[in-house]
């Protein structure tokens, strides 16, 4: 019987990765994520795995990609400064096919911005984030619970897909603390035929994202097209609250999702046939469930904690076929419910 | 009958990539040799990193991993940790160790990461075309110093071995250079030793080796060893910088 305990969002999601078999991290200090390296220093050694302080994001991201091509299961974490210096790394790991769990917990930007939870890193974590055509398989819990389940999970999907996988968080998951049932340790044996290491029984291994001979490049481009395909009709997630009836759908994820929840409720309680569509997986993006919603909806609302970035992907799965509108609170600061209800309000009056 | 004469087990038979008259295919033969000599095929693990050595992956016959430019030590680290008991070594030039990649490389040593870094110093870009390096010498000139290295704005020459050298966790360092039969010796002796410090389970090492880049130097090879014998070397005089064979401080 696995017990509840209360815990820190960044501290579950490093003890849910533990349990996975994630014996190698290597991170650099960035505020609001730093519980997870310190978990990890604290907790890898007990386990004979691996803790490393990098000199700096940019080192740390390489040192995962080393481990991830000697066939360990690695993680990284950092916050959005620190996941910009790490991109050309992802671009390199996604290039090789290279499992490995990004945590990347978000906060106000540009340029140093602040240190509270918000939302302006969409783009960069659901097109890439770095140089070339690829893309992460991008997963936003909005309660450490889900934050638990999803980073257990995100290990097995990165080996099975041979790509990164991201955690997309922000500061207020992190440092929120909510009782969770953090599952069993699983037993994990690495079995990866493809990572280097000692090879006595097997041809030389090589891992690398070079491919001088264009013609090479275009196969290679092609190839890791098709596996975002697959991971497009696979991994879909999202879920749905109070949208059967709904004629006002709206859409957020994260942390901004549990305020969208909470301002559905009091739209509910005044007569408004609101209910909230939120995407689990941003990168893939729900579309379907979108377009189920299209026969019923007046409206959708994407609710960010930015100036609106997820908005294009509702607008690209709605394909402007009900008007999209926004709402956010920008740089860290949080909505309340009713700010939201009343922008809903005010977009039902201006509809009508 | 004993042959006195073979390809090394570890090294590719096929053409290198390599301009006339360029070194790196000495070195890779050097290396395959030792890596064939201490019998360690099967546990050896190299980084490539970028520049001119960057497609070493196609000609060495042991496991790889490319990595971006300057971050050959990071990676080397991450394989390291998880695979303690295989040789790692880097694999890098001037541009990729001495500029871009400068605060991976001493982090490395600071750590004592228990890896091998061969350093190939030729004082200039040569896979983007001969752009100016951090270790190009005063006065010489590159396409992006057309009126030669003006130490005004571009400043001197790094020393990269030395200030390795310098931290705890390197325990050897040493420059060699490629110009004759007896230099190649040396060089195969210092990598050997280096290859056999981490066997032993020792920190960090480096082992610089002064090139040369014809074509964009512009000069034919012969001329080539013979300037970098007179220039490159009255600047990076080779040797021994460290030895801490035995373990602690010097």
């Amino acid at each position: 019987m696995v017990e509840k305990q209360l815990i820190k969002g960044s501290e579950a999601i490093a003890e849910a990765a533990i349990r996975n078999g994630c014996k190698y991290f290597f991170g650099y200090p960035i505020t609001p994520q730093n519980e997870i390296p310190e978990y990890m220093a604290k907790r890898l050694p007990e386990l004979g795995g691996t803790f490393l302080q990098g000199e700096s994001e940019i080192a740390a991201i390489y040192m995962v990609l080393g481990a991830s091509a000697a066939g360990a299961r690695v993680m990284t974490s950092s916050s959005s400064p620190g996941i910009s210096l790490k991109q050309g790394g992802i671009s390199y790991l996604s290039g090789s096919e290279l499992p490995c769990v990004i945590v990347n917990i978000m906060r106000g930007g540009p340029g140093l911005g602040a240190i509270q939870g918000a939302q302006p890193d969409y783009w960069q974590a659901t097109r890439g984030g770095g140089h070339g055509d690829y893309r992460l398989l991008v997963l936003a819990p909005a309660t450490v619970q889900e934050a638990v389940d999803l980073t257990f999970e995100a290990f097995d999907l990165a080996d099975k897909y041979r790509n990164p996988v991201m955690i997309l968080g922000d500061g207020v998951l992190a440092q929120i603390m909510e009782p969770v049932t953090i599952p069993e340790a699983k037993a994990w044996q690495e079995n990866h035929p493809w990572a280097v290491g000692k090879q006595h029984h097997r041809e030389r291994n090589m891992i690398c994202a070079s491919y001088p001979d264009v013609e090479i490049l275009e196969k290679v481009n092609q190839k890791l097209h098709m596996k975002y395909d697959e991971i497009r009709r696979s991994e879909v997630r999202w879920e749905s609250f109070r949208l059967e009836d709904a004629k006002y759908v709206l859409v957020a994820y994260g942390t901004a999702a549990r305020i969208a929840k909470a301002a559905v409720k009091t739209a509910r309680e005044k007569g408004i046939k609101a209910g909230l569509m939120r995407p689990i997986s941003v990168w893939p993006f729900p579309q379907q469930p979108f377009i189920d919603l299209i026969p019923q909806a007046k409206f959708f609302l994407s609710v960010e904690l930015c100036t609106g970035q997820m908005i294009d992907d509702v607008r690209l799965a709605t394909g402007n076929a009900r008007p999209v509108y926004h709402f956010g609170r920008l740089g860290g600061v949080l909505p309340l419910p009713e700010e939201i209800v009343d922008r809903l309000e005010q977009l039902i009056k201006e509809e009508s | 009958m004993e042959p006195i004469y073979t390809y090394p087990k570890t090294l590719i038979d096929v053409p290198l990539h390599y301009c006339p008259g360029c070194t790196h295919g000495i070195i890779h033969r050097l290396i395959a040799e030792i890596v064939d000599e201490m019998d360690i095929g099967k546990e050896t693990i190299g980084i490539a990193s970028v520049g001119c050595s960057c497609f070493n992956y196609d000609y060495f016959n042991f496991d790889m991993v490319a990595t971006a430019h300057g971050r050959a030590p990071a990676t080397a680290t991450g394989v390291k940790r998880v695979h303690p008991d295989c040789l790692v070594f880097t694999y890098q030039g001037d541009g990729d160790l001495a500029s871009i990649g400068t605060a991976e490389i001493i982090h490395a040593a600071v750590r004592g990461e228990k890896i091998s870094v061969i350093f190939v110093n030729n004082g200039i870009y040569g896979m983007t075309g001969g752009q100016m390096a951090p270790t190009s010498l005063p006065g010489m000139k590159a396409s992006t110093a057309p009126y030669g290295r003006k130490v005004e704005s571009s400043g001197y020459p790094i020393k990269m071995t030395e200030m390795l050298a310098l931290q705890d966790g390197c325990v050897y360092a040493e420059r060699t250079k490629i110009s004759s039969v007896g230099s190649i010796a040396k060089t195969k002796k210092a990598i050997r030793k280096s290859f056999e410090l981490q066997s032993a389970g020792k920190g960090f090492s480096i082992i610089e080796i002064l090139s040369t880049c014809p074509t964009n130097w512009g000069m034919e090879p012969l001329d080539s060893i013979q300037w970098m014998e007179q220039n490159m070397e009255a600047y990076y005089p080779v040797g021994v910088i460290k030895d801490l064979e035995g373990g602690g401080k010097e």
